[in-house]
């Protein structure tokens, strides 16, 4: 480990009271049995447990189910905060939609110079299939979680925008319920606005994007890739909450011009698909020929107006992270603002000159994969040995192209509850906006992962992160 | 609702029965090694058939005795149809089916899959094995009462009613097949101990010991426990009852849906032919027969159910 900067603590804010978002909910912890907490705490995990809400892990040898921690110690936000970082997700978002309709059409930004061609061109999450492609609504990207780190009491940086099939919700559902099981009386004391509307606003967002062949109520699917997928769990809990069916590929076939699904009376169609299984395996007969995920002709459907998919095919190039460096000109250039979240400064090791910056400062960066997500395939320089940078600058000098490194940015923490009482512990955040035609909703809250690993940066669930619930507080 | 969440609930059902009839037996055997410790091998080894699990028991190496057959019945995963097995089978199942279910319904599942694995992860002792079998039978009436007490009595019930009660009259015909020989009239010892054991086993097995007493008083004859567990209108378990419950759903399914499906013509075939013999008549034809006949038509039942209904294409 390198030296350990001062990092801003959200709680205390490094002072010696809390800070003002913090202060009542300091007031009742203060006044609470630290035994009783912990007691609590294994309850809310049992509770989960019973629930089912777990994750399977990639890769894990026992494919058991594991449980993503959950810390009972909120993480808090005031009204003012959220106000700023709201406009600048809007803002954010809006861009992306720009961006995406503009580059399955007229490419004007490409053409201006301010995006490369060949970042497009030579980009798998592109999809020449979809040019001239308008979605119905105009929208793209119905549902993006926008992942964001703080640095200090007025620093917040966009990690990443999650413009595919963004997860987490279900956590963000499921935690605030636990909360309000556990400590009502928080609730009473403290005005927190309420999650629990997404559902609702999810199921209204996609309804109004219903495709031109859709008559009368628009009838929703949820795509899932199967019960061995690792987000399974979330999948089957927005279909049930929202009241749509949940599907998978062998459910669903092309009848005439429309996308059907197999019911115990034949086949019916559907309108709008919120569909959780990637482009690539979407469908057969246009993409990955071996996927038994999608459907084969889905695509060709899609595009004559017989359904629609969300997100849209193709919104991946949104959110690559080599696009991700040039958001702050692609925000500029659509909205003629300039953008209101920033962005981590990023060296593309496709660069000459940044990869030997990047080759040169290895221990102090963090690099990862630009195709890459969870988690995986990314070092932490300052927290990395030897012997692990010595492999990565060899994978980074074999093919530069792969990767992208930013600074280590001093990720703000939020306290957990351990055994020695608070203890700080590094945090993000994951908003979730939906968009549709009558325009942008963001629920006042969103996911908190948390590293519970003290000194960690990473928070990812399948790098033993864990969950808090997020509070936005009301006015 | 799509044909594969109907699937799902049928199978889910399916499975949870046929742990709870799988612990049946496993208690059955156990009392009678209990009771007559010198005929166990033969009692474990007609258990093990009533499984219809001979060839595997016997491919993994078990042997006739009651700690193989036990851990055989409760807890080896490659027996697919062992107690944790099919738990799991119904855990997988509402999953899949998760959107069908009420929260009530699936935690019970859930649950009972965290309870049971925790209590087949090692070997059963003799001394633990009443409370793991009592330990499966409250599981499977946990998630019996909030099917009961939660589930709105549509489309969904009844698929599930349907997975319910065909497993039920396929597991009782087993039972019932594997001991016939002792039912038969001509074969018939009374007053012999082994006998009193061997029907106490059946009765046992279909959890229909106490409801005989009641109905019949002492009187013990093997005509009255087949008639009891085949023909019996009020016996929860008897194979008429499972048809008539069998053709109620199929019947609910088809006036909600508008369509009459040739699962219900089957179904009702087969009822009114139960509703027609008598006990004596079955004898007649063969007490083996019959059952080898209804466990075959059984099996179709659950075929045409499977096609009319769209589990699978």
């Amino acid at each position: 480990m390198g030296e350990t900067p001062t990092f801003f603590n959200e709680m205390d804010g490094g002072g010696e009271h809390p800070r003002a978002p913090y202060a009542r909910y300091g007031d009742w912890f203060a006044g609470e049995a630290p035994e009783r907490l912990r007691r609590k705490a294994r309850e809310a995990e049992t509770f989960f447990r019973r629930t089912g809400i777990t994750f399977n892990v990639y890769g894990a040898a026992d494919a058991d189910e594991r449980l993503i921690p959950f810390d009972i110690v909120p993480r808090i936000i005031s009204a003012k905060e959220w106000a700023r970082l709201t406009k600048g997700i809007e803002q954010r978002v809006r861009a992306i939609n720009a961006f995406l309709h503009d580059i399955y059409h007229r490419q004007e930004i490409l053409r201006a110079g301010r995006v490369p061609v060949s970042l497009i061109e030579n980009n798998d999450a592109f999809l020449p299939k979809m040019l001239g492609v308008s979605p119905p609504g105009g929208v793209f990207t119905h549902i993006v979680g926008v992942d964001l780190v703080r640095t200090s009491e007025n620093e917040f940086f966009v990690l990443e925008d999650n413009a595919r099939t963004p997860s987490g919700v279900s956590y963000m559902l499921e935690n605030r319920e636990t909360m309000l099981q556990m400590f009502p009386e928080l609730f009473t004391k403290i005005r927190v606005r309420p999650v629990s509307d997404y559902p609702r606003m999810l199921r209204r967002s996609l309804s109004a994007c219903a495709p031109p062949a859709c008559k009368g109520k628009p009838v929703i699917a949820v795509l899932t890739p199967g019960i061995h997928n690792s987000a399974y769990y979330e999948h089957a809990f927005i279909a049930d909450q929202m009241g749509a069916e949940l599907v998978e590929g062998r459910d669903l076939r092309v009848v005439e011009g429309r996308i059907a699904m197999r019911t115990t009376l034949g086949y019916t169609p559907i309108d709008v698909l919120y569909r959780r299984v990637d482009d690539d395996y979407l469908d057969p007969l246009n993409f990955r020929p071996d996927s038994f995920l999608g459907v084969p002709g889905i695509l060709d459907v899609y595009r004559s107006g017989g359904i629609t998919i969300a997100n849209a095919p193709g919104t991946g190039i949104a959110d690559d992270k080599a696009i991700y460096s040039y958001m702050p000109d692609i925000v500029q250039f659509y909205t003629g603002e300039k953008p209101i979240l920033k962005n981590v400064p990023t060296w593309r090791c496709s660069e000459p000159s940044s990869l030997s910056y990047v080759l040169d400062h290895l221990a102090e960066l963090v690099v990862k994969e630009v195709h890459g997500s969870g988690g995986y395939g990314m070092l932490v320089g300052p927290a990395a040995s030897k012997k692990e940078l010595e492999a990565f600058r060899a994978k980074l000098t074999a093919k530069p192209s792969n990767y992208i490194a930013q600074p280590t940015l001093a990720l703000s923490t939020v306290p957990i509850l351990t055994r020695a009482g608070l203890a700080p512990r590094h945090v993000d955040l994951r908003p979730f906006v939906l968009m549709s035609p009558d325009g942008i909703e963001i629920t006042p809250g969103g996911l908190t992962r948390v590293a519970l690993k003290k000194g960690s940066l990473v928070v990812n669930s399948s790098q033993g992160g864990g969950t808090k619930d997020t509070w936005v507080l009301e006015d | 609702m799509l044909g594969k969440t109907a699937g799902g609930l049928f199978w889910m059902y399916r499975y949870l029965e046929r742990a709870e009839n799988t612990a049946r037996l496993a208690d059955a055997g156990f009392r009678i090694a209990l009771t007559r410790s010198d005929h166990a091998e033969d009692e474990w080894a007609s258990i093990i058939d009533t499984a219809s699990a001979r060839k595997a028991f016997l491919g993994a190496g078990g042997r006739f005795d009651g700690p193989s057959v036990i851990n055989f019945l409760l807890r080896d995963p490659a027996n697919r149809s062992s107690v944790i097995s099919v738990t799991e089978a119904a855990r997988n199942n509402a999953r899949l089916v998760r959107t069908a279910l009420t929260r009530e319904v699936w935690e019970a599942v859930n649950e009972t899959w965290m309870t049971l694995k925790a209590a087949l992860a090692r070997p059963v002792r003799e001394t633990d094995l009443p409370d793991v079998l009592t330990l499966i039978r409250n599981q499977s009436a946990l998630v019996r009462g909030a099917t009961a007490g939660t589930m709105l009595r549509n489309d969904i019930y009844n698929f599930a009613r349907l997975g319910t009660f065909i497993e039920r009259s396929d597991n009782i015909a087993r039972i019932l097949d594997v001991k016939y020989y002792v039912l038969l009239p001509s074969v018939h010892l009374v007053g012999s101990t082994l006998d009193n054991v061997q029907w106490e086993t059946i009765l046992r097995a279909a959890s229909a010991e106490r409801s005989f007493r009641w109905v019949y008083g002492g009187e013990t004859r093997p005509l009255t426990i087949a008639d009891f567990l085949i023909l019996d209108r009020r016996m929860p378990r008897s194979l008429l009852y499972c048809l008539r419950k069998i053709a109620g759903n199929l019947g609910h399914l088809c006036t909600d849906y508008g369509v009459r499906r040739p699962s219900l013509d089957f179904a009702l075939g087969l009822r009114d032919e139960l509703e027609e013999l008598t006990i004596d008549q079955v004898m007649e034809r063969g007490l083996h027969e019959f059952l080898t006949r209804f466990i075959q038509s059984n099996n179709a039942l659950a075929a045409h159910v499977e096609e009319d209904f769209r589990f699978n294409r």
